[in-house]
């Protein structure tokens, strides 16, 4: 090292410098350590309880009744799949549909500030206050618990993500390129339907990747809305088996293969969902522009 | 109609050159803050006028006011006339989208949708004509081949727009508006994000274009100017310095601000 550098390393400036940059460092790291090792935790909680419960079983029969050996989660593994599903197909275009109009007239307009300020509220609502107000607005109407009910209290839950993401993913797009469009004569609705959302399509699809992803592991709103059903079902108008809801069950129950169900069911939400934000996020990483 | 066109031929025969478009005392205001100060001048059909000036001139602001762009954005106005094919486009009545599909715009960036570069030449064609799917490609090749792209995108003509090179999307730009048949084409500093030897494919174009169009063009480029305009209005703080003949404003300036610009003594 030549001296000239060595005198500028001595730099009380350049030294205090040195010092506040490596305790920022360190309390970062630290800081990083501890999220990570509780996740890490939890996953090898997991595995380790979970995969023991993990056999062909679990997806070939239906939940044992009290008392009796083995048993498995197919019913609440199709039930689950048949009301996120539904869930779905409800909140998609709600929320896409509702994300483009908050980003062609959020700025210009009252009634879309208000909406996306009750998105915002939405979407730190507790769960469970969506379950009981779906329970007391279609469960008591219809005076009787459905997998119809479930999908729309989860399909509640996902529309403010869905909202905010594709109104956000909107507003990312650049006003040149809406601006080339209307230049060729095109009117507003074409250019938001066409130019805008396609441009962002990735970003949107990741929103409601994420937004599945969300709600499939939800318990409180179905506690309140699908409930359970101890045998399979495709009836959505009936009460309707789920993984959360079994899991919740299951685990304090006093039953040993009751719980090592509610492992391997746990096990299995758990990897579904970082499944789907893995997707989500290559879909998003392959697609999106530069 | 006829009577219309009768009085144009008469004013065409009186001043030698049809005109295309007649601004007169054009103001134009962003909010509270005025940027363009009666600015009057004539567009001339099938030739190229060209607006340079240093930047904030007003320059862009006049040519965003001549397919009504500033409309997207509230508190922007303008006041004033631009008589085009005799109406004022200004007037509340006018239909802005029929206006835009007539009065094309190239920009700065280029701007090609997130689409194949088919669609992005069919995206404006299909908002005003229904054609086959062979006329389509007709069209398709007809624009593309306008603007000087074809050979280099004839085989990809299903990849996506955005993986073009600058320049090749820049000339999509210019074939997307060249497409829709439209009668004026304005050039908001086509080459200024495009390298030099981009940037004279681009200029040849211009020159091709003419035959077809009435093209007004804004650039940062003196020498672009020179090179492809038939007529160069030299802007300042909102105003209109001077308007005349390029020949003239190069070589013989009638006023001193405009040859300090152009000799490169200011801006």
């Amino acid at each position: 090292m030549s001296a000239t550098l060595e005198k500028a390393a001595m730099n009380p400036v350049y030294r205090k410098r040195l010092l506040t940059h490596r305790i920022g460092i360190a309390l970062s790291v630290l800081a990083m350590s501890i999220g990570l090792i509780a996740l890490l935790w939890i996953l090898a909680t997991l595995i380790i309880k979970g995969f023991g419960a993990l056999s062909i079983n679990m997806f070939t029969q239906n939940t044992p009744a009290p008392g009796s050996e083995g048993g498995g989660l197919l019913n609440a593994i199709f039930g689950s799949f048949l009301i996120v599903s539904l869930s779905t197909l409800i909140s998609t275009p709600i929320g896409i549909l509702a994300g483009m109009y908050l980003a062609e007239y959020g700025e210009e307009n009252k009634v879309a500030a208000v909406t996306r300020f009750v998105t915002d509220i939405m979407l730190s609502a507790p769960s469970i206050v969506i379950g009981m107000f779906v329970w007391a607005m279609y469960v008591a109407t219809t005076r009787h618990y459905s997998g119809y009910a479930g999908s729309i209290a989860l399909a509640l839950i996902a529309i403010p993500v869905v909202v905010r993401t594709t109104d956000n993913m909107l507003r990312l797009v650049p006003n040149s390129l809406l601006e080339a469009a209307f230049a060729l004569g095109a009117p507003r609705w074409k250019v938001a339907m066409t130019v805008r959302l396609r441009a962002v399509k990735a970003g949107v699809i990741t929103g409601v990747l994420l937004a599945v992803a969300r709600v499939s592991g939800e318990t409180a709103p179905l506690l309140f809305t699908a409930l359970n059903n101890q045998f399979f079902s495709s009836d959505m108008n009936a009460p309707m088996a789920n993984l959360p809801v079994v899991i919740y069950g299951f685990a304090m129950s006093p039953y040993d293969n009751w719980r090592d169900l509610a492992w391997g069911g746990a096990l299995l939400v758990t990897f579904s969902v970082l499944a789907l934000n893995i997707i989500a996020r290559t879909v998003f990483a392959q697609k999106a522009p530069n | 109609m006829n009577t219309q066109l009768s009085q144009e031929n008469v004013v065409a025969m009186n001043n030698g050159k049809r005109k295309t478009i007649e601004i007169s005392g054009l103001n134009f205001f962003y909010g509270k803050t005025q940027s363009l100060h009666n600015v009057s001048l004539d567009i001339h059909e099938k030739q190229v006028t060209a607006f340079i000036g240093p930047s904030g001139c007003g320059k862009s602001t006049l040519l965003r006011t001549l397919n009504r762009m500033y409309d997207l954005y509230p508190g922007q106005r303008a006041e004033g006339s631009i008589m085009y094919r005799g109406r004022n486009i200004l007037e509340p009545g006018q239909d802005v989208n029929m206006l835009r599909a007539k009065v094309g715009m190239v920009f700065q960036k280029p701007t090609p949708f997130p689409m194949s570069i088919y669609d992005n030449i069919a995206f404006g064609v299909r908002l005003y004509e229904d054609l086959s799917k062979g006329e389509m490609d007709e069209r398709v090749e007809w624009a593309l081949k306008k603007a000087a792209l074809w050979t280099e995108v004839k085989d990809k003509l299903g990849k996506s727009g955005l993986s073009l090179s600058g320049g090749q999307q820049q000339r999509l730009c210019i074939a997307r508006g060249v497409a829709v048949k439209p009668d004026v084409l304005l050039l908001d500093e086509p080459t200024s994000a495009l390298d030099p030897i981009s940037t004279s494919k681009v200029e040849e174009l211009i020159s091709e274009l003419k035959q077809d169009y009435t093209i007004a063009i804004v650039t940062h480029n003196m020498q672009q100017a020179a090179r492809c305009s038939d007529y160069t209005a030299y802007m300042y703080l909102g105003e209109l310095v001077e308007f005349g003949e390029t020949d003239q404003i190069f070589m013989n300036p009638a006023r001193k601000e405009t040859q300090d610009y152009i000799t490169g003594r200011f801006g």
